[in-house]
């Protein structure tokens, strides 16, 4: 431990300018923006919960799908923005992603992680459930979580979009966006994202939306400045 | 020991046949049109299959009673010609009541399979997967979309595999996870399986069918009482079989002409 402390302080008096990590704390800069749509959304249909009463119940207003979700200003939620090239080598992320069943949803629709990132999915609700992750490149699995049970606890091992679904609830679905980056991020009900952390350099930021498709862009990011990027995705009726 | 025997089989015999002849344990209330005739069936069914248990368990109850404290050794009386015609008695007696009971009952199970639906029967399709079942309408124009197979996707909420894009018939098609029928209207289900063999069964409809994939089953009937009762899947399709049901909403002509108004305006 000493001698780690040491060999960092000879580092840090040598200087950070050598390529690789660095222990002096580099600037770190951001990326945000918006994420908004052109075009005709598709409707929102509403989701037949009667097959499971205690969801019905769960939901005093009928809840619609979330495949395309918008807010304010043509803001699209549920976007998944991350850096797809420019940050070969960043620390890896390692805190557990957090996946409920609840009232019948996946809660939240989508969420993205890293590789390896730790994952673990509860059931809140008062019966069971099953998922099901349709994976092609990972290994897919599809396991039944009675109501109390232990959240299951796994990772991916390769990078790829998971098509989530339950067997018993067919009209749960979401999705595990996996990554090779430990950057990335979803958006909120008014479309803005926030990606932090970033060591300044030029990177590809791309949006990915489960019905809009996907758009990149290339941003230089210098110092700890907080640049945007905004992105235009195209919503069709069908 | 022989005689405890002989009264605990004639108090199980009679106790069973009790729960069946007082209906403490009986089918549930009948919702259809055509359910008097299979209750009728079930009902001869049950009065033959009856007296016949209870006379048999009496009779046994009454051989024990009587001969039991003789031993094992003597028997009390050989029938006629030895064991074999005695077996081929029972089989030709046994044989010819399952016979008239299947040739009976195969009518009545014409009368309601083996004939056409009403002409004007409501059409609605079925898709029974792993592990539920959806319910489509025609929606106002009146006419189904095509079903692509290939296009089916759970994560779209697509599960008749319809073509929205390209198929306008198919737009206003209005898939639903309960099958909502009018009540005193006659009904005509298409049912398809998109994976593995599912059953159809209400039993306050007096019905049950098989679902077979790559087969469209055809079903009609008639409901008579608004309510809602549960339809379940009857054959074992997997890990999560236990859970494969939705419900039937019995309703009356003006509330079912609301609900489709309602579900069309979503489309």
């Amino acid at each position: 431990m000493i001698a780690r402390f040491a060999a960092g302080l000879v580092v840090l008096s040598v200087g950070g300018a050598a390529a690789g990590p660095s222990l002096r704390p580099a600037p770190a800069g951001a990326i945000s923006g918006k994420v908004t749509y052109t075009g005709t959304l598709p409707k929102l249909r509403p989701i037949d919960m009667s097959k499971e009463p205690a969801c019905v119940a769960a939901h005093p207003t009928p809840v619609t799908t979330q495949d395309a979700v918008t807010g304010p200003a043509n803001s699209v939620r549920y976007v998944v923005v991350y850096i797809s090239a420019g940050d070969q080598g960043a620390p890896a992320a390692t805190d557990t992603v957090h996946y409920d069943q609840k009232g019948c949803l996946y809660i939240p629709h989508v969420v993205a992680m890293q590789v390896h990132q730790p994952l673990a999915i509860f059931n809140d609700d008062p019966h069971s459930h099953n998922i099901h992750p349709l994976a092609r490149v990972n290994a897919e699995w599809n396991k039944s979580q009675p109501k109390g049970a232990p959240p299951i606890r796994t990772a991916w091992d390769q990078p790829e979009f998971i098509a989530v679904k339950c067997n018993v609830h067919p009209w749960m679905h979401g999705y595990f966006v996996v990554l090779a980056t430990p950057h990335s991020t979803v958006t909120d009900s008014s479309g803005t994202f926030s990606i932090a952390g970033l060591p300044p350099g030029t990177y590809t930021v791309t949006a990915w939306h489960e019905r809009f498709g996907t758009q990149s862009q290339e941003v230089t990011v210098a110092g700890s400045e907080t640049k945007t990027a905004n992105f235009v995705l195209t919503a069709r009726p069908y | 020991m022989g005689k405890l025997f002989a009264v605990v089989v004639t108090l199980i015999a009679l106790a069973s046949a009790a729960i069946f002849a007082l209906h403490i344990w009986w089918v549930p209330l009948d919702i259809s049109t055509h359910g008097s005739r299979i209750d009728r069936q079930l009902n001869e069914t049950m009065i033959v299959a009856g007296v016949l248990f209870v006379g048999a368990q009496l009779a046994l109850a009454f051989f024990v009673w009587r001969f039991s404290a003789r031993g094992t050794t003597r028997p009390i009386k050989s029938f006629p010609g030895g064991p074999t015609p005695m077996v081929v008695l029972a089989t030709v007696l046994v044989g010819a009541e399952i016979l008239v009971l299947t040739f009976v009952g195969s009518k009545v199970w014409a009368d309601v399979y083996q004939t056409p639906p009403a002409p004007g029967a409501l059409q609605i399709e079925v898709q029974a997967e792993q592990f539920a079942f959806y319910f489509r309408y025609a929606g106002t124009d009146g006419k189904f979309g095509a079903m692509h197979p290939e296009l089916m996707n759970d994560a779209t909420e697509n599960f008749f595999g319809l073509d929205p894009a390209n198929d306008t018939t198919a737009r206003d098609d209005i898939v639903v996870g309960s099958l909502v029928i009018p009540a005193n209207q006659p009904v005509e289900l298409r049912m398809h399986a998109k994976d593995v063999n599912h059953s159809f069964y209400v039993p306050e409809l007096r019905i049950q069918q098989d679902i077979v994939p790559g087969l469209v089953i055809p079903l009609h009937f008639t409901a008579t009482k608004p309510g809602k009762y549960e339809l379940v899947c009857t054959q074992l399709c997997g890990l999560g079989h236990y859970n494969m049901r939705a419900f039937v909403e019995v309703k009356t002509r003006p509330d079912f002409d609301q609900w489709l108004k309602d579900k069309a305006a979503a489309q």
